[in-house]
C-alpha cells in the first residue's frame, strides 16, 4: 500500500465511523424524542397513550380558568369540532389569549385531561402557527380564522 | 422628524425628489439587477477567452451594483426614519411614535427590508473585493465576482418578483401598524445586520471555490485569500448568534438561551460548517493538502447560509422570524436554492478531479486533528440539520406533523461535542506531518489536573449533579487552560526569564493570539452552558404586596406594582427589594408592558447579574385580587455564556488584524520563525509589514 493509499484508507475509516455514530445517535434519538403533533380531534380518533405529544387549536372562549394557587390554569383547547381539556402550570405566554391559537406540549392523562408541560402562543397579532390553521382546516373551519390570518 | 402626510398628494417644492425617493430605491433595485447580470457574464466570457478588458469590467461593475444596492437601501431607510405611510412597508412595520433606532432597525424587522439587507451585504462583499482585491490575479478576480453577481442576481431579481419593499398604498394611512414589539429591543437591532454579515459573508468563500473549481486550480495561496473573508464571516455570525441568544435570554422571559428552535439551527448548520472551513483552509495554506474537502466545505457552507435563508424566509416554520407566508415567496427561493447548491455541487463533481493531490500527513499530526476536528464538526451539522429538516419532510410526505425538540438535540449533537473539545486542545500542540503524542499528552497533564480540580470544586459547591454537568465543567476547564498551555509553551513561559517571554508574546502573531483567545473563549462559554442548563433553579408563585420569594439564598420583598408610561406602550411595573443574608442588593422592577398600537402584550424581565450567576425574575399576570404571578430563576455561570462569545469574537477580530492578512505584496509571504499555526494572509493591500 502506497503511503497515499494508507492514508485515504484511515481518513475512510474514520468517517465510516464518524457517520456510523451519528446515524446510531439521530436513530435513537428518534426512536424516543419525535413529538407528534395532534388536533383536538386526532385526539379522540386515535388516543396517543402517554407518550409526549403536541395539541394545537384555538383556546375556547370562556374557558381560562386559575386554579387557586395562583400558578395553575386550566382552558379548552378546541379544532371548533372537538376540544381538549388542558391543565398547565406555570406561567402563560405574553401571547396567550382566548379565542386564538395555541400548541400545548406535553401528556394526555388517562382521564382525558391534557397535562401541558410547555404552552406556546403565536408571536404576533397576525400569525397562527401553520399547524393549527391547518387542524383547524382539517375539522372542517378553513374559514377567517386559517386564511385570513395566515395571508395577508 | 414625525409623521408627515402622502408625499404623493402633497407633491414638494419644484426640484425636490423627497416624495419621489422610494420610486428611485426601486429603480436602483432594477438598475442593480442589470448590472449583476452583466458581472455576472462578461467577466467570465473574458477569463475563459484571456480578455483582459472584458475581465477588467468586473470590479467597476461591482462597485457600480453596491453603490445601486446601497441607494435602494438608503432610499427605504429614508422612508421608514420620515414615518412616510405611502410606502406599504413602512405602514406595516412602523408608527409614528415609535423610537428612532426601532424605525431603522425596522427596515431590517420585515421581509422585504430583510432582503434587502441581505443584498446590500451580498454586494458589499463583492465590492470589497473589487476595490481591496488588487493583488488577485485578475482571471481569478473576474471569476470571484461574476460567481458573486450570479448570487446577487438570484436575489434581486427574488425582491423585485416577490417582495417589493416600496410598494406604495394609496391613500395613505394617518399613521402605521408598528413593528411587532419582540422586535423592538436594542439586542434585536443588531442581531440581524450581524447575523447577515456571516451568513452573507460565507458567499466571499463559496464564490473563490467556484472561480477556483472553473480554474481547476487550489494552491496555497488561494486558501490565504480564502481565509480572512471566511474569518470576517466567521467572527460577524459568531456575534450575530450571541445577540439572538441574549436577546431570546431576557425578552422572552423563559430565562432559556437556546431552544433548538429551526430558526435557530438554521444559524448554527453555517456556524458549524463555517467552523470547519476556518480549520480546513488552514491545512490547505500551510500543507497544500485537503484541498477538495475545502472547496466541498465552501460550497456547503454557503448552501448551509441559502437553507438557512430559505427556512427563515419561506414561512415554512412556525417562528417569530416566519415575517412571511407567501407561497410564491418559498417556491421562489427553493428554486434559486436548486439552482445555487445543485450547479454548485454538479460543477464540484465534474471538476474537483482535476484538482492534484496535496502533501502527505500521519494520521498523528496537526493535520491529522484538523482532519478529526472537520469530521466532527460537519457530522454534528449533518445531525443538525436532519433534526432541523426532518419534521417538513414528514410533512410534506403527509406522514404526520412531529416536532424535534431539545432532547433530540441533546442526545446527538452534544456528545459529538466531547470529542471535540477534548481534541481541539491536542490538536494545536501537535506537529505538522507527523507528530509525538505522548510527549503531547505529557504537557497536557498540568491541563488535566486542573480540569479534576474544577470538577472537585463543581462537586464541593453543587454537592454532585447529573454526570453530564461534572463532563461539561471538565471540558470548560480542559478548553480554557488548554488554550493557555499552547500559549505559554509559544512564549517559553517560566522556562525563560519573565522579561523574555513577555516579549515573546507581544512578538506572537495576531493568528496566535486569536487561536488562543477564540478556544478559551469557548472554554468559557461551554462553563455558561453548563451552569445555566444543569444548576438552575426556578420558582413559580403567586405574590401579594409586602410578601416575599426566596430562591437560591436570595430574599425577593413585593413591595406592589404601579403603571407607567412608555413611548409606545402603557406597562405594569412592579417593584421587588432583593437582599441576601441580610444585606440589600436593590431593586428588581419587571414590567408587563402594553404596547398600544399592535394590541401586544410583552413581559420584560428584569435581571440581577454578579458576574457568576444572575437573578432573573419576570412578572406574570395578577389573579384580580391583588396577587400577581411571577417567575424567577436563578441561572449559575449564565454571565460566562455572553462573556466566553465576546472573547471568541475578540479572537476572531484579533486573528483578522493579523499583519500577514495586509500584505497582498508577495515579497511579505514569508513565515516568521515562531509561528507554526495558519494564518490569514492576503487580499487587503497597504502596508508591507510594520
Amino acid at each position: 500500500m502506497t503511503p497515499r493509499k494508507k492514508r485515504r484508507l484511515i481518513v475512510l475509516v474514520l468517517v465510516m465511523l464518524g457517520l456510523g455514530t451519528a446515524t446510531a445517535l439521530v436513530l435513537t434519538a428518534f426512536q424516543d424524542n419525535l413529538v407528534f403533533f395532534y388536533s383536538p380531534s386526532d385526539l379522540k380518533e386515535h388516543p396517543p397513550g402517554s407518550r409526549g405529544i403536541r395539541v394545537g387549536g384555538l383556546v375556547a372562549a370562556g374557558s381560562v380558568q386559575r386554579q387557586s394557587d395562583g400558578v395553575t390554569v386550566g382552558f379548552t383547547v378546541t379544532d371548533l369540532k372537538t376540544s381538549v381539556e388542558v391543565r398547565y402550570t406555570g406561567l402563560l405566554p405574553d401571547l396567550f389569549r382566548e379565542g386564538q391559537g395555541v400548541v400545548a406540549e406535553g401528556q394526555l392523562r388517562p382521564d382525558g385531561v391534557f397535562e401541558a408541560r410547555e404552552v406556546l402562543a403565536k408571536h404576533d397579532e397576525k400569525y397562527m402557527p401553520p399547524t393549527v390553521a391547518d387542524a383547524l382546516r382539517r375539522a372542517g373551519h378553513p374559514g377567517e380564522h386559517a386564511t385570513a390570518t395566515l395571508i395577508r | 422628524m414625525g409623521s408627515k402626510g402622502s408625499p404623493l398628494a402633497a407633491g414638494g417644492k419644484k426640484g425636490d425628489l423627497t416624495p419621489v425617493i422610494p420610486e428611485l430605491g426601486h429603480y436602483a433595485l432594477v438598475l442593480a439587477l442589470l448590472v449583476a447580470l452583466v458581472q455576472a457574464t462578461l467577466p467570465l466570457a473574458g477569463a475563459a477567452r484571456g480578455d483582459a478588458a472584458w475581465m477588467a469590467v468586473a470590479g467597476p461593475a461591482a462597485l457600480a451594483q453596491f453603490g445601486l444596492i446601497g441607494l435602494a437601501f438608503a432610499a427605504l431607510l429614508q422612508a421608514a426614519v420620515v414615518s412616510d405611510f405611502s410606502v406599504l412597508n413602512v405602514v406595516e412595520n412602523s408608527h409614528s411614535t415609535k423610537p428612532l433606532l426601532y424605525k431603522i432597525a425596522g427596515v431590517w424587522g420585515n421581509h422585504e427590508g430583510s432582503m434587502v439587507l441581505w443584498v446590500t451585504i451580498l454586494a458589499g462583499f463583492g465590492a470589497a473585493v473589487a476595490a481591496f482585491g488588487r493583488s488577485l490575479p485578475p482571471p481569478l478576480k473576474a471569476r470571484v465576482l461574476a460567481v458573486q453577481a450570479m448570487t446577487g442576481f438570484g436575489f434581486l431579481l427574488f425582491i423585485l418578483a416577490t417582495s417589493d419593499p416600496f410598494q406604495r398604498l394609496d391613500p395613505a394611512p394617518a399613521d402605521g401598524n408598528d413593528l411587532n414589539p419582540l422586535l423592538q429591543d436594542p439586542g434585536l437591532a443588531l442581531h440581524p445586520p450581524f447575523l447577515y454579515l456571516g451568513y452573507v459573508g460565507f458567499s466571499m468563500a463559496f464564490s473563490f471555490a467556484i472561480a477556483a473549481l472553473i480554474e481547476g486550480r487550489v494552491d496555497p495561496a488561494w486558501a490565504r485569500w480564502v481565509r480572512p473573508w471566511t474569518l470576517a464571516a466567521w467572527t460577524c455570525l459568531t456575534l450575530g448568534i450571541a445577540l439572538g441568544s441574549w436577546w431570546a435570554y431576557y425578552t422572552l422571559g423563559w430565562g432559556g438561551w437556546w431552544f433548538w428552535d429551526p430558526v435557530e439551527n438554521a444559524s448554527l448548520m453555517p456556524w458549524l460548517a463555517g467552523t470547519a472551513l476556518l480549520h480546513s483552509a488552514i491545512v490547505v495554506e500551510k500543507r497544500d493538502a485537503l484541498k477538495s474537502w475545502t472547496v466541498l466545505l465552501a460550497i456547503l457552507t454557503f448552501s448551509l447560509s441559502l437553507i438557512g435563508t430559505f427556512l427563515v424566509r419561506s414561512g415554512v416554520l412556525s417562528s417569530v422570524h416566519a415575517f412571511a407566508v407567501d407561497p410564491a415567496r418559498g417556491v421562489f427561493i427553493l428554486g434559486l436554492l436548486t439552482v445555487a447548491i445543485g450547479g454548485s455541487l454538479l460543477l464540484y463533481a465534474l471538476r474537483a478531479p482535476a484538482l492534484k493531490a496535496g502533501g502527505l500527513f500521519a494520521p498523528v499530526s496537526r493535520e491529522g486533528a484538523l482532519v478529526l476536528n472537520n469530521l466532527l464538526l460537519s457530522t454534528a451539522t449533518a445531525t443538525v440539520l436532519i433534526g432541523t429538516l426532518y419534521p417538513l419532510f414528514l410533512d410534506v410526505l403527509g406522514a404526520g406533523k412531529v416536532s424535534v425538540g431539545p432532547p433530540f438535540f441533546d442526545r446527538t449533537f452534544v456528545p459529538l461535542m466531547v470529542p471535540l473539545v477534548t481534541a481541539m486542545v491536542i490538536g494545536p500542540l501537535l506537529t505538522w506531518k507527523r507528530a509525538d503524542l505522548a510527549g503531547v499528552l505529557g504537557r497536557l497533564a498540568l491541563v488535566a489536573g486542573l480540569a479534576t480540580v474544577a470538577v472537585l470544586a463543581a462537586l464541593w459547591s453543587h454537592g454532585g449533579g447529573p454526570v453530564m454537568a461534572l463532563v461539561g465543567v471538565a471540558l470548560a476547564a480542559w478548553a480554557f487552560f488548554g488554550a493557555w498551555v499552547e500559549w505559554a509553551g509559544r512564549i517559553a513561559l517560566f522556562r525563560v526569564p519573565l522579561a523574555t517571554s513577555v516579549q515573546r508574546a507581544l512578538g506572537l502573531p495576531c493568528a496566535v493570539w486569536g487561536m488562543t483567545l477564540a478556544h478559551a473563549g469557548l472554554g468559557i462559554a461551554i462553563a455558561g452552558m453548563t451552569g445555566s442548563a444543569f444548576w438552575v433553579s426556578e420558582r413559580i408563585q403567586l405574590v401579594h404586596p409586602g410578601e416575599t420569594v426566596e430562591i437560591a439564598g436570595y430574599r425577593l420583598a413585593f413591595r406592589g406594582v404601579e403603571p407607567v408610561t412608555g413611548p409606545n406602550y402603557d406597562a405594569e411595573r412592579a417593584t421587588f427589594a432583593v437582599t441576601r443574608d441580610g444585606r440589600g442588593i436593590g431593586l428588581l422592577t419587571p414590567e408587563q408592558r402594553h404596547y398600544t398600537v399592535t394590541g401586544m402584550a410583552l413581559s420584560h424581565a428584569a435581571i440581577h447579574t454578579t458576574g457568576t450567576a444572575d437573578l432573573y425574575l419576570a412578572l406574570g399576570d395578577d389573579d384580580g385580587a391583588g396577587g400577581w404571578t411571577v417567575r424567577l430563576y436563578h441561572h449559575p455561570l449564565v454571565p460566562w455564556l455572553w462573556l466566553g462569545c465576546a472573547v471568541m469574537v475578540a479572537g476572531g477580530l484579533v486573528s483578522l488584524g493579523d499583519r500577514r492578512l495586509r500584505v497582498g505584496a508577495p515579497a511579505v509571504r514569508r513565515r516568521p520563525a515562531a509561528a507554526a499555526v495558519a494564518v490569514p494572509v492576503a487580499v487587503v493591500p497597504g502596508s508591507g509589514g510594520r
